[in-house]
Parts: structure tokens; C-alpha cells; sequence
């Protein structure tokens, strides 16, 4: 399978060795040309975590974290270029786009663990239309609520009456939405220790696929609850 | 490189400021006086910009531009609500305001370039060095029209915008280099027209802008007008005078709103006075700063909801807040400061003059940019949602509000019908569902090659560079040539139009130039000529019937010339007239030293 070439051990083979846009000498990945100190365009094939200098993992210390973009602002921010070539101003307005992203999906645990999921196992981004199973008939009454909410007359008891329910279903919603969430948190802790563990043999890779697999679906659940959440509030204002 | 200078370009006063031994300073004028009030009139004598030109609002209101900030980058329809409130008259070509002076219409980028050079002038000569580029600030919730029409405006200035910096952030630098704290900081930004709240995140010289919100048509102006409309309502009720017909009143009655307004940030009290037409009197009154408050609640108020959006955005509660910096004129009413305190539940920072700080962090930036100040960088966002026109009218959005600039988003396009030859593309801002409801910023074709429908995929990257402003390219994924892209936009000029004015500025400047010079001759000339009157009055006696002659006619060749139009022939005939009366000078110099010397002794002269 195409993914197994994924492991955290090949990461440095993938990327690409190229020549110094300027002194055409060879860069292996660095930012600045070790022999003209040219900056240099950060390359597509480059992931954000390697961008930032870490390992794909799905726990991340948010002030390394922080600290790695402050620094690497401060090497490709365009207000540093103002003197510099033409050329130079390209790479480092590219370049400090691609930073500004990496960080925002990086900074995210859910948007983090969507991008590795993208990584790892190629996934687009899995978009439920219809509600999780567990969830089927109380998402349907929640419908149906809603509707008869939004066509009653503000004024009326019957109202008032609908949108107490529909009070009391947000706080469950938000409460199935956070449990989600701590599921997800052990499935990132899980992910964490296989990677560090290293092992490649046939266990392992099941392991992986299963967490991968658990992972997208509990991620696509937890965006649909949101979506329903944010349609509530939205509703009942 | 050459010295970089900072702007603030505000709706109802301008400053300039530059970096002096490692701090930003403002530039003051020939007064002393540090603003310049953003106001230009056109008189007989041609444009006259600042100080003198607020002479005129009462004297020529229907020639006299304020707050044209109010107009940048927008259309006359978006200005519909207010228009009754402006003296002199707006059209609109090509989705571009116009405003109607004498004879000639000028677009807002024109008139902002007019204030932008009398601030160039005065840091020139403050400076004595010619000064090309800058650094102008913006209100944080601009647009991307806004933004440049700015930078359009400081083109026509012959200034080089190197960067277009959000008045929020620039004040939070000022801030920052004075204070040198760490933590979280709200600005809030309550100036002549704009209002901006913003939250950064202070660490080891980062500057980094969490959320930004506003209200780009929300300030001291609208105060000003609520205490005016209150004037003008009484005296229609007490002296049965409807003031709209009289524009010279109505700024009048405008003027002496704002001058109640700023008394009352001082006094509990104070005493109203404004003059009738036709001879009807005075108008009095007394209004207590109760009164006044009472009056402009609710615009106060207005300027909570982005505050509170701002900090759900950027998911932080008031405690998180360490300190909160007052910006901008409207920010020494005591209820703005009361209201403020009350939301943050913190006495808000009202220790920097809340009209320099914006200059004073343009100031800084424009040091950042030119290599000066390397500790010091701000990381500023996007404030409002960038998106395209999908089908059914929805805006997709590609860029969030609130995202860290510079920001880039891809999108792939295709076709769907064999052989069709382009797309076309709607670039919207905003934060509303449908296209319609959101800021039209600009439209492009893109030019697909005739294939079968889906097989063309041409990518499209929209970057937001770090002036807020929107770049965009395209490239053919399947050849990987890139396309050249032509974005008209909206509401704005065109490149060719900002071209000509460019142009344009340079020939009133060169007029410009001579109309002062033949100002100076005629002046110098008269001088002159009553000189060598009076000389000639005194000291006839003392030179030759043709000497006499010569000076005579000198000076009647000088009088002639000196109601032409020619400096140069006048100066060449003050020359002549100066030969002429050299005799003359030297004979009453001899004179008056020899009656110095009568009556002296030999003793004292030696």
C-alpha cells in the first residue's frame, strides 16, 4: 500500500534535493543557501510539520510551537526583504503565505489532525450529509423542532416552549461534541505512541490503518455535530 | 536607503512623522502646530490645503473638501444616506466618486493626494531633504478598495506607499516601544470617521494581531452631526429658520458642534453661540456634558458589538485582556472612556496623545522597512473574508477574516461546456452568505484553452499581501504556464486613470510653482518700486537730469511688467531698475555719511 512509504523514518529521503535559485549550488531543504545566504522558496513537497522542524505527531507543545513561528517570521517576513532583489521579495512573500497556513493548521488540534489524516492516508476531506447512526432519530427530531420553532410565533407559549427544548438539546449536542473530542485526544495519544514506537512490522501497519480509519470517522462526526450545533445557535440567536 | 517617513491620513487631521535617534517624532509645522487638518479648498489663487483652507468651509463651503477619507474607494450609492450632510457636490464615473470643484471633478485619491503633499513638503522642508517614500496608515477595517485607493493616493503624491499599515497595529508599535510590555493589549481606535478595535498578543518584539473589527463609517463625524442636527432643530423651532438653505451657516453650526463636543471632555458645561443669516440674531443655549452623552449614547454603543466580536473571535474574555490603548480623538469623551472600562472591566492606557500615536507607529514601520528598528515585527491580519461568486449567487469563501497576512488560497478551475474559452470571476469580501450582500472588489476573465468541458484546469492563487491588499495569478496545471491576469476592479481606478492623475499632479505642481514664483516677483516688485520712490523723493537733488530719466523709465518698464504674468521678466526688470538707481544709492549713501560726519571730530571717525 502507497502509505506504508510514509513512515516517520523516510521523511527525510522525500524531500527533494535542488540547486540555489541564485548560486545554483546545492540546497537539501534549508531556507537559506548555505553559500550565497539567499533566501529560498519553500518547496510544495514540503509538509507543515516538517516546515516547522517536527515530527508528525498529533501532540504538539503549543509554545515550541509559537516560538518556531515567531522565528521563522522574523527569517521570511516581507518587511525584512524591502531591500533586497525582486526575486528575494517573491520567495519571501511565498513564503511567509505558506508559514502564515502551515501555523494556522498546525495550531489547531482538529485542523492539525485532519491534515495528518490528509498526509498519511491521502484522504479528501470526507463531508457526512447525513447523520451518524447513533444519532439518526435524534437528529431528525431536532429537525423537526427547529422548523416548528422557526414557523411559530415568537410571542406565543408554544414557543417559548419549543425553544426551551431546543436549549436543552444544544447543551447535549455540545456535550456529545466534547465527548467526541476526548475520544479523539486518546486516538491522538494512540497515534503518538505507535509513531514513536518506530515498529514497521504487520501488526503495526494494522494498528495504524485502524487508528487512521477511527480517526476520519470520529473527525467527520464531530464536523457534522458542529454543523448542527452552529445551525441551532444560529436559530435560537 | 533613502529616508522612509510615516502617515497618518486621518478624516480630519494628517501628521507626518519620521524616526530620530531610534524614536519616532512628528513633524511639526512652520506654526508649531503638529496637524494638519485634512481639509482642501480651491480659492482664485488655486488649492490651498490645511490650516488655511478650514478659513474657507464657512467662506466657500461648496469649495471646500473635508473628510474625503468618508469617500475612499466607494461608489455614490454607498454614500447616499449622508450626502445631504456634505456642502459640496459629488458625482460618479466609472464606480468612482467624483467631487465637484469649480470647473474640474476630482476623485478622493486626488484630494487625499493634495494633503499627502503638503505633508511631504513639510517633512521636506522640516528635514531639508526630498522625502519619496512611505509608510501611510489605514482604518484596520478597510477594505481592499480602500486600501488602494490609499496607495493610488500617495502615487499621485509622487510618494512610493511601501507599506499601507492598519492605524490599530501602527498605534499598538508606538505603544509597545514606549511601554515595553508583554501580553495581550485591545486598541481601541475611535477617530474623526472610522472606528477600529483590534487584540495583539505582545511577545519578544512580536507584534501579532489576533482579531481585528470595526466600522469604517462610524466616528467623531457622526457625534458631531447628532449635536448639530439638535442646533439646527431648535433654531427651525425658536427663530423659524431653516439653516440647509445657508451651506456657509451649516458649517458654521457643524464647526461649532465639534468645538461644544471637545469642551465638554473638560468642563461639565458650556456655553453654545452661533450667529443667524438676515439678521436674525444669535442663537444660545447651554448644553451640560449629561446632555451630551444623553445624545450620543447609542453611537457609543455602537462601537461595543465589534468589541465584543472581536474578542469571541479571537476566543478571549475581557479578563484576558492586560491593558487597553485609547486611540484617536474621539477617545477623550469621558463616556467613550466610561463605556470602554466597563466592557474590559480595566481603566483604559490614555497616557500617549491619541492623535500622534497613529503617525508615531507609522513612524516605526516605516524604520522597520528600511533596515533601522530589526527587533521589532508586526504580524497583522486580514479583517474581513475573502471569497468568489459561486453558482446561485453564494460567496465561497477562501481566505477567513481574521487570518495572518500574507495569506494565499488556491482554487482550480474548469469548464463545464466543450471548447468554452473562459470563466468569469467574482472576487467578493465580507462576511455574508449571499455575493450580493458582500463588497464587490473586482472581476476577471479566465481564459481557458478550447478543450472538452473538464479536461482545462487552471489554478488561481489569491494572496493577500502584507499591505492587506489582494494580488492575484494564474497558471495552466496541465503546461504549467502562468496567465497573465487583468482584475478591474469595483470601485476604483483603473491604472491608466491613476497614470494620468500622476501626471496631472505634476502639472499643477509645476503651476503651482509659478504661481507662487509671480506671487514672490509682483510682491518683491512693489517693494521695489516704493523704495526708489522714496529715494528718489529724498535724493533728487544729488544725481543727473539723466540719471533722473533712466530711473524714471526703469520703473515705468518695471510697473508695466509687474501685472503680467512673467516672473522672470519682472525679476529682469527689477534688475535693470536696480542699475538705473545705482547712482542714486551710492550718491545718498555718500550723503548720509557725510552728514554723519559733520560736526564730529577727527578724532572720534579715526
Amino acid at each position: 500500500m502507497a502509505h506504508h512509504t510514509h513512515t516517520s523514518g523516510s521523511r527525510d529521503l522525500k524531500m527533494a534535493r535542488s540547486m540555489c535559485w541564485h548560486c545554483q549550488s546545492e540546497v537539501s531543504g534549508e531556507y537559506f543557501c548555505e553559500r550565497c545566504v539567499k533566501v529560498q522558496p519553500v518547496s510544495k513537497e514540503t509538509d507543515y510539520f516538517t516546515c516547522f522542524g517536527l515530527p508528525r505527531r498529533l501532540t504538539i507543545d503549543q509554545r515550541k510551537l509559537e516560538a518556531k513561528f515567531y522565528e521563522l517570521s522574523r527569517a521570511f517576513h516581507p518587511d525584512f526583504y524591502q531591500n533586497k532583489s525582486e526575486a528575494e521579495q517573491t520567495i519571501s512573500l511565498g513564503n511567509a503565505a505558506t508559514l502564515n497556513t502551515a501555523y494556522r493548521t498546525l495550531r489547531d488540534p482538529i485542523q492539525r489532525a485532519e491534515y495528518l489524516l490528509d498526509l498519511e492516508a491521502g484522504s479528501v476531506k470526507e463531508i457526512r450529509t447525513s447523520p451518524p447512526s447513533d444519532l439518526f432519530e435524534e437528529i431528525l427530531e431536532l429537525q423537526e423542532t427547529l422548523e416548528a420553532y422557526r414557523a411559530s410565533d415568537s410571542a406565543s407559549e408554544a414557543s417559548r416552549t419549543l425553544r426551551a427544548q431546543l436549549v436543552a438539546e444544544q447543551a447535549a449536542l455540545e456535550g456529545r461534541k466534547h465527548a467526541l473530542e476526548q475520544q479523539l485526544q486518546r486516538l491522538f495519544t494512540d497515534w503518538d505512541a505507535l509513531q514513536d514506537r518506530g515498529d514497521a512490522g504487520a501488526q503495526a501497519c494494522a494498528e495504524r490503518d485502524r487508528l487512521l480509519k477511527q480517526m476520519r470517522d470520529l473527525l467527520s462526526n464531530r464536523t457534522y455535530m458542529k454543523n448542527i450545533v452552529t445551525d441551532l445557535v444560529a436559530t435560537i440567536g | 536607503m533613502s529616508r522612509i517617513v510615516g502617515i497618518d491620513l486621518g478624516t480630519t487631521n494628517s501628521l507626518v512623522a519620521y524616526m530620530k535617534d531610534r524614536k519616532p517624532c512628528v513633524v511639526p509645522g512652520r506654526s508649531g502646530r503638529t496637524m494638519v487638518p485634512s481639509v482642501v479648498a480651491m480659492t482664485d489663487n488655486g488649492l490651498i490645503v490645511g490650516d488655511p483652507a478650514k478659513e474657507h468651509l464657512t467662506r466657500s463651503p461648496d469649495r471646500t473638501v473635508y473628510s474625503v477619507k468618508r469617500f475612499m474607494g466607494k461608489g455614490l450609492a454607498d454614500v447616499q444616506g449622508e450626502l445631504s450632510y456634505f456642502p459640496y457636490s459629488l458625482t460618479e464615473k466609472d464606480g468612482v466618486i467624483r467631487i465637484q470643484l469649480g470647473a474640474k471633478t476630482y476623485s478622493p485619491p486626488q484630494i487625499s493626494a493634495m494633503i499627502l503633499k503638503e505633508l511631504k513638503q513639510r517633512a521636506e522642508a522640516h528635514l531639508n531633504e526630498s522625502i519619496t517614500k512611505a509608510v501611510i496608515t489605514v482604518p484596520a477595517y478597510f477594505n481592499d478598495s480602500q486600501r488602494q485607493a490609499t496607495k493610488d493616493a500617495g502615487l499621485i503624491a509622487g510618494l512610493e506607499v511601501l507599506r499601507i499599515v492598519n492605524e490599530p497595529t501602527a498605534a499598538s508599535l508606538a505603544y509597545g516601544l514606549q511601554e515595553k510590555t508583554q501580553g495581550t493589549i485591545a486598541v481601541y481606535d475611535f477617530g474623526g470617521g472610522t472606528f477600529d478595535i483590534s487584540l495583539l498578543k505582545l511577545k519578544d518584539g512580536i507584534f501579532e494581531v489576533l482579531a481585528t473589527n470595526g466600522d469604517t463609517h462610524l466616528g467623531g463625524d457622526d457625534l458631531d452631526r447628532r449635536i448639530a442636527d439638535l442646533f439646527l432643530n431648535e433654531i427651525q423651532t425658536e427663530h423659524h429658520l431653516d439653516l440647509s438653505a445657508f451651506p456657509d451657516h451649516m458649517q458654521a453650526v457643524r464647526l461649532e458642534a465639534e468645538r461644544v463636543k471637545v469642551r465638554l471632555s473638560d468642563e461639565l458645561k458650556t456655553q453654545v453661540t452661533i450667529a443667524l443669516p438676515d439678521g436674525k440674531g444669535r442663537y444660545t443655549r447651554e448644553l451640560t456634558r449629561d446632555q451630551l452623552d444623553a445624545l450620543v449614547m447609542d453611537i457609543i454603543e455602537y462601537t461595543l458589538a465589534p468589541c465584543r466580536m472581536v474578542l469571541k473571535d479571537a476566543g478571549l474574555t475581557p479578563a484576558d485582556i492586560d491593558a487597553v490603548v485609547l486611540v484617536g480623538g474621539s477617545t477623550r469623551m469621558p463616556l467613550v472612556r466610561q463605556r470602554v472600562r466597563e466592557l474590559f472591566g480595566k481603566q483604559p492606557h490614555c497616557d500617549l496623545n491619541p492623535d500622534e500615536v497613529v503617525a508615531l507607529g507609522a513612524a516605526v514601520q516605516a524604520d522597520i522597512l528600511s533596515g533601522g528598528t530589526t527587533d521589532m515585527l508586526l504580524l497583522d491580519v486580514t479583517p474581513l473574508s475573502l471569497g468568489i461568486e459561486t453558482m446561485g449567487g453564494v460567496m465561497s469563501s477562501l481566505i477567513r477574516r481574521n487570518t495572518t497576512i500574507p495569506a494565499s488560497a488556491k482554487e482550480m478551475f474548469t469548464t463545464y461546456v466543450d471548447g468554452q474559452t473562459g470563466v468569469d470571476i467574482h472576487i467578493l469580501q465580507g462576511e455574508r452568505e449571499l455575493a450580493q450582500d458582500n463588497r464587490s472588489l473586482a472581476r476577471f476573465r479566465l481564459k481557458m484553452p478550447p478543450l472538452p468541458a473538464g479536461i482545462p484546469r487552471i489554478e488561481v492563487t489569491f494572496l493577500i499581501d502584507a499591505n492587506g491588499i489582494l494580488n492575484v495569478k494564474a497558471s495552466d496545471m496541465r503546461t504549467g504556464q502562468s496567465q497573465s491576469v487583468e482584475v478591474k476592479p469595483s470601485y476604483g481606478l483603473s491604472d491608466n486613470e491613476v497614470e494620468r492623475m500622476i501626471e496631472d499632479s505634476f502639472k499643477f505642481a509645476q503651476e503651482d510653482v509659478i504661481a507662487r514664483k509671480l506671487i514672490e516677483a509682483r510682491l518683491d516688485a512693489g517693494a521695489l518700486l516704493t523704495t526708489t520712490e522714496k529715494s528718489l523723493s529724498e535724493g533728487s537733488q544729488l544725481i543727473t537730469p539723466d540719471t533722473m530719466v533712466a530711473i524714471r523709465a526703469a520703473a515705468a518698464a518695471l510697473t508695466t511688467t509687474k501685472d503680467g504674468n512673467d516672473p522672470k521678466a519682472i525679476r529682469a526688470r527689477m534688475v535693470d531698475l536696480e542699475q538705473a538707481a545705482q547712482p542714486l544709492s551710492v550718491a545718498m549713501l555718500d550723503e548720509s555719511l557725510k552728514r554723519n560726519l559733520q560736526g564730529k571730530k577727527v578724532t572720534e571717525v579715526m
